[in-house]
């Protein structure tokens, strides 16, 4: 049932397993993404997803498995370490720095391609200073990508839900990503937010060619963008393949819909 | 025939001065009010020693060093938002390694009689900083009020010893010299033939708080600033950007208690004298108050409320001679160490409900209502 995935992988998930005390939240998942794929997960809530970002950006140890990117075994790393690999994600719940304005979190996400040190920072002069206006620059191009023109020098706490989404994917974008986590990028959004959200994703994969894992509740959306599904429930993949062979997989239509009572 | 255009463009009469470069945004002082009355604030600063009498010299130059000292611990708990209780205890190590340094070897303290600023206040610094960076890992392991808790401990551990240890210290009610402020054989603390002793120290602390502030403001602006206040808001978040937890926060301890430890060596040399009970829990409250009262997460706002909280007590002595009930003895109930006491508790309680940005948001607010004065929007 696995598509071929044109190219070297650039994640290779195997056979992971998670446990929470008695609770297997991931029960035996394998999969690959492909190095220009978007990459879909679904399930009903409960069913593991999060829980796969969380073991892909180092939050969680998994009992048992493997995951390698770009060819790097991830377990065992810390997420910062992760994250100069060049995985980058957002949030179900928006995990922005509240206080900051919207390029202060931008420039967050640029952290780890700003190089200077304490000794530079309190000097200023010289390597901080030109290596923030380098960054902020880069910064700008994703500002306009986004169209957050608007919104820039607003401390994020007071931006709309859908803005401060919106803001969490720049900041993702930021790290310059050999790989992105989108966790529920369009939950609690209205339609035209939606729209707006589907358009960016489409924009990234076209323009920057950055390969994605989507996890969404909203099937129009998954169905329309993903090349490839991956379904689970209470932890347990069911299958993996294509939108319309994923949509009438028996086993999924079980998972979201119930079953009859057998009489 | 073309012209070469302007380098920079012009700025048009009447229009609003827009920024142009990002080099311009990224100004310390990025706009003309901001050039204008930093310079007036420092202009008054220079010229106060010579209308004010020497007491309140004494005060204000003390209100500078408190200043450098209330910004270190802004950098932990405002920035990094590591709640830090064991300010005083930092505070103690950089005055005792000052004082030990710069003493005289025949006393009956320890001395070693290197009285160059330049070598002890560094040196108060990082053997301050060196403590800092050992209790960093606490940090990495606990959280919020258990921080908070251990770094009191920090305090109690520290008064003991600096009770006991009195060849360093010279034991409680007896003291020790503070450090010898000396530059290149220039004493700061004997009055010259041009200014007082008292003038002298109020400029020598005037020009380290400059100095240090402009310090501060550069690290806090800068990348590690960010990383700070983002490990504060979100710290998995923060994580996940490529900020090692581990890192910052030792590198908030060590900047933290750097400044608390040159702000010790400092605190004393004004009255020069010390005492190893000064170093307790009530002088750590006072640290929390300056940075509640002034602003967590500011500079400016730092300085504002370690110079309110300095001025505090000199005020309430004004008191009995205009409420007539309260006695100036300590001897008499309600007396002005009491209602001081009572004020540092009012006025942490006011600042939180009204204005928990402290004295820096009501500048705020008093800058945002002129800007469009008369027009409230």
């Amino acid at each position: 049932m696995n598509g071929p995935v044109p190219g070297e992988p650039i994640l290779e998930v195997d056979d992971v397993h998670l446990y929470f005390a008695g609770v297997h939240a991931i029960n035996g998942v394998s999969f690959e993404v492909g190095p220009s794929e978007l990459f879909a997960i679904i399930g009903p809530n409960g069913a593991g997803k999060t829980s796969i970002f969380n073991v892909l950006s180092g939050v969680y140890a998994p009992g048992k498995g493997r995951v390698r990117f770009n060819g790097t075994d991830l377990l065992g790393l810390r997420p910062h370490d992760i994250a100069a690999l060049g995985l980058a994600r957002t949030f179900q719940n928006v995990e922005l720095f509240a206080n900051l304005t919207v390029l202060d979190n931008l420039m967050l996400g640029r952290h780890q391609h700003i190089r200077y040190g304490a000794p530079a920072a309190f000097a200023w002069f010289g390597r901080a200073r030109r290596e923030e206006i380098a960054n902020r620059a880069t910064v700008e191009d994703i500002v306009d990508f986004l169209e957050l023109e608007q919104w820039r020098g607003y401390p994020v706490g007071l931006l709309p839900f859908g803005v401060q989404k919106r803001v969490e994917l720049g900041r993702a974008l930021a790290m310059e990503p050999k790989l992105l986590l989108l966790d529920e990028p369009v939950a609690g959004m209205n339609l035209e937010e939606t729209e707006d959200m589907a358009r960016f994703v489409l924009d990234i994969r076209e323009e920057l060619d950055i390969p994605m894992i989507l996890v969404e509740h909203d099937m129009g959306m998954v169905m329309d963008l993903a090349d490839r599904v991956l379904v689970m429930d209470f932890g347990s993949p069911i299958t993996t393949g294509t939108p319309a062979e994923v949509q009438s997989h028996p086993g999924v239509i079980r998972a979201y819909l119930g079953q009859e009572q057998a009489s | 025939m073309t012209t070469t255009p302007a380098r920079r463009p012009r700025q048009l009469s009447g229009r609003p001065r827009f920024y142009t470069s990002y080099a311009q945004q990224l100004r310390m002082f990025n706009t003309r009010p901001k050039r204008v009355s930093v310079g007036v604030l420092m202009a008054l600063a220079v010229l106060v020693p010579f209308y004010v009498n020497d007491e309140v010299l004494q005060l204000l130059a003390v209100g500078f060093v408190a200043s450098i000292g209330a910004i270190g611990l802004n950098i932990v708990t405002g920035y990094a938002g590591q709640i830090s209780l064991g300010h005083a205890f930092f505070l103690a190590i950089g005055a005792y390694t000052a004082a030990a340094l710069s003493g005289d070897p025949d006393e009956r303290t320890i001395g070693f009689g290197i009285t160059n600023l330049l070598v002890w206040l560094p040196a108060a610094g990082l053997v301050a900083a060196l403590f800092g960076v050992l209790v960093a890992p606490l940090a990495t392991r606990l959280r919020g009020l258990y921080l908070a808790i251990v770094t009191l401990g920090l305090v109690f551990l520290g008064e003991h010893i600096f009770k006991e240890w009195s060849s360093l210290t010279g034991g409680p009610g007896v003291g020790r010299p503070a450090a010898v402020p000396e530059l290149f054989g220039y004493r700061f603390d004997e009055g010259g033939e041009l200014l007082t002793r008292d003038q002298q120290l109020y400029l020598l602390m005037l020009v380290l708080l400059a100095i240090f502030a402009v310090l501060a403001f550069n690290l806090v602006r800068s990348k590690v600033g960010r990383a700070f206040s983002a490990v504060r808001d979100r710290d998995i978040a923060a994580e996940i950007m490529g900020v090692s937890l581990r890192k910052y926060k030792t590198l908030a301890f060590a900047v933290s208690s750097f400044y608390a430890g040159c702000a010790g060596a400092l605190l004393y040399t004004v009255a020069g004298f010390f005492d190893p009970t000064s170093f307790n829990l009530l002088m750590s409250v006072q640290y929390i108050a300056m940075v509640l009262i002034g602003g967590a997460g500011t500079i400016s706002g730092s300085i504002m409320g370690a110079m309110f909280i300095t001025l505090v007590p000199r005020l309430t002595r004004e008191l009995p001679a205009y409420v007539p009930f309260i006695a100036a003895e300590p001897t008499g109930v309600p007396n002005v160490f009491q209602v001081e006491t009572v004020l540092y508790g009012l006025l942490i309680i006011g600042f939180l409900i009204f204005e928990p940005r402290g004295l820096y948001g009501i500048w705020v607010r008093l800058r945002n209502y002129w800007k469009s004065w008369p027009f409230s929007y």
